[in-house]
């Protein structure tokens, strides 16, 4: 089939790289909008939590919507964990024999720390869902108030640490990965490579500002 | 000036290897480096040791025959420059500078500095020319190229093929050299029949060698002897896909 064959190259993979990545950023910026309804109050995050559940009524029974976007996401991780393992063994590959010297000129923090910052990434994600999702790890889960989960979850200092660490690996791989999903997909020009750089620094900085801003606001006691 | 060099030696192909270390004392400042190479070679066939190898052949920096790594950085530390244009009035008396061969697995060493970049010609000969019937030259003006394309056509042209690319990448990556190839053929009005065809062939070929692949580190582009940008590489990228997902195969 072409799309087996398109995934088997290189340049295919970087491809779906780019794409799962474009569509995970999508629900990371999404996501930290939501959790925004988090500064107006218990009523307002959970009747908004609530009314994910009935997206796409009358046509969509309750949850449908919910789900559906809960099987594309997870598509887009493993497609995008897939291509990165293969292109990492690739890449491992490639240069067996390190230099005794080596100086980086032109790489970033950011673009050296891809790999092991979507491990982290991961794990993260698996916490969180067993943590504010599932509720198998929190220790006074109740499914229906999502701004009492939050509240008392990041109560704690340890898991509040954690989700903000989590949150700056997030914010260097969408830094480098933001502007890497243009060059990958071909989009380059004089304006254009001026303008993802921007694209990249900002969203960067806007969804690792408001995921931070979440613990350290329960922290301080602004949200309680 | 006096130096101190490390040296990659190694006797023959999957030979073992190890740094060796050389006093070069009485350097000129003016000597390019690989002058300065030719001389501790003199001095080391004076004392009947074997002198250190590498490639080298215009060395005014147009052929691409020279590459090292000079202190972890292929064709050293001064930017835009080959190996055989280094100068050493840009080291220090009393320097220690370490050379080592370009490192992937596409460009296996054959003796000390030397590589074999053979896996390059092979990406051209998949796809890197123009099938034009070769008679007489025809007329210069007879078909016109837009300006900026024929600029840009020649800024990918200055690629000589050296290998410094891949030896930067962290990946052993060849896109930047596959790219400079593509991006001037493809901006010709000559090269649009084999446009698709080319890139697909020359992507396909890259693969096939031991090369890894992008991760947009950028360091390709730093120490490009020729300041290839990576906009190549967007640009093979965009024919690629194009070719691959909505070409006529
Ligand atoms: S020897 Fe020809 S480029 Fe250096």
């Amino acid at each position: 089939m072409w799309i087996v064959d398109f995934f088997r190259s290189a340049l295919g993979k970087k491809a779906v790289m780019a794409v799962t990545g474009v569509v995970l950023f999508g629900f990371v910026l999404g996501h930290m909008i939501g959790n925004l309804k988090l500064y107006q109050g218990p009523e307002k995050l959970n009747g908004y939590a609530a009314a994910l559940r009935e997206v796409g009524a009358p046509f969509l029974a309750h949850g449908e919507a919910l789900w559906i976007a809960r099987l594309v996401l997870l598509a887009a991780v493993v497609l995008h964990i897939l291509a990165a393992w293969q292109l990492t063994l690739i890449n491992r590959r490639a240069r067996p024999v390190a230099y005794v010297k080596q100086v980086s000129v032109a790489s970033t923090y950011a673009s050296r720390t891809m790999r092991w910052g979507g491990v982290i990434i991961l794990f993260f994600v698996v916490y969180h869902l067993l943590h504010l999702t599932f509720g198998s790890v929190h220790p006074d889960f109740r499914a229906e108030d999502v701004y009492r989960n939050v509240v008392v979850g990041f109560q704690n200092p340890v898991v509040s640490l954690f989700y903000m660490l989590a949150q700056l690996a997030l914010g260097l791989h969408l830094y480098h990965g933001l502007w890497s999903f243009f060059q990958s997909l071909g989009m380059s020009g004089p304006r254009l490579d001026v303008l993802r750089r921007r694209f990249a620094v900002l969203f960067a900085l806007v969804i690792t500002a408001g995921n931070l801003s979440f613990p350290l606001a329960v922290l301080s006691g602004m949200v309680s | 000036m006096n130096l101190t060099l490390y040296v990659w030696r190694q006797a023959g192909p999957g030979e073992p290897g190890a740094m060796k270390r050389y006093d070069v004392p009485d350097v000129s400042p003016d000597m390019s480096f690989l002058e300065m190479l030719d001389v501790l070679n003199e001095r080391l066939l004076e004392r009947g040791e074997e002198p250190i190898a590498f490639d080298h052949d215009c060395r005014e920096g147009i052929c691409g025959s020279c590459g090292m790594v000079i202190n972890g950085r292929p064709h050293g530390p001064q930017r835009k420059t080959t190996a055989c244009q280094l100068h050493m009035r840009h080291f220090r008396d009393g320097d220690s500078i370490y050379v080592e061969p370009w490192r992937a697995a596409a460009f296996p060493v054959i003796k000390d500095l030397v590589v074999d970049r053979s896996a390059f010609d092979r990406i051209i000969e998949a796809g890197g020319y123009i099938s034009v019937n070769a008679g007489a030259a025809p007329e210069a003006n007879v078909i016109p190229v837009p300006k900026d394309d024929a600029e840009a056509a020649f800024d990918a042209a200055a690629c000589i093929g050296c290998g410094a690319c891949v030896a930067a990448c962290p990946n052993g990556a060849a896109q930047l050299f596959t790219a400079a190839k593509i991006t001037h053929l493809g901006l010709m009005p000559q090269g649009q029949a084999e446009r698709q065809r080319r890139v697909v062939k020359m992507v396909a070929q890259m693969e096939d060698e031991a090369f890894g692949s992008c991760t947009n580190h950028r360091e390709c582009e730093a120490v490009c002897p020729k300041g290839i940008a990576i906009t190549t590489i967007a640009r093979m990228n965009r024919d690629y896909l194009k070719a691959r997902l909505f070409g006529k195969g």
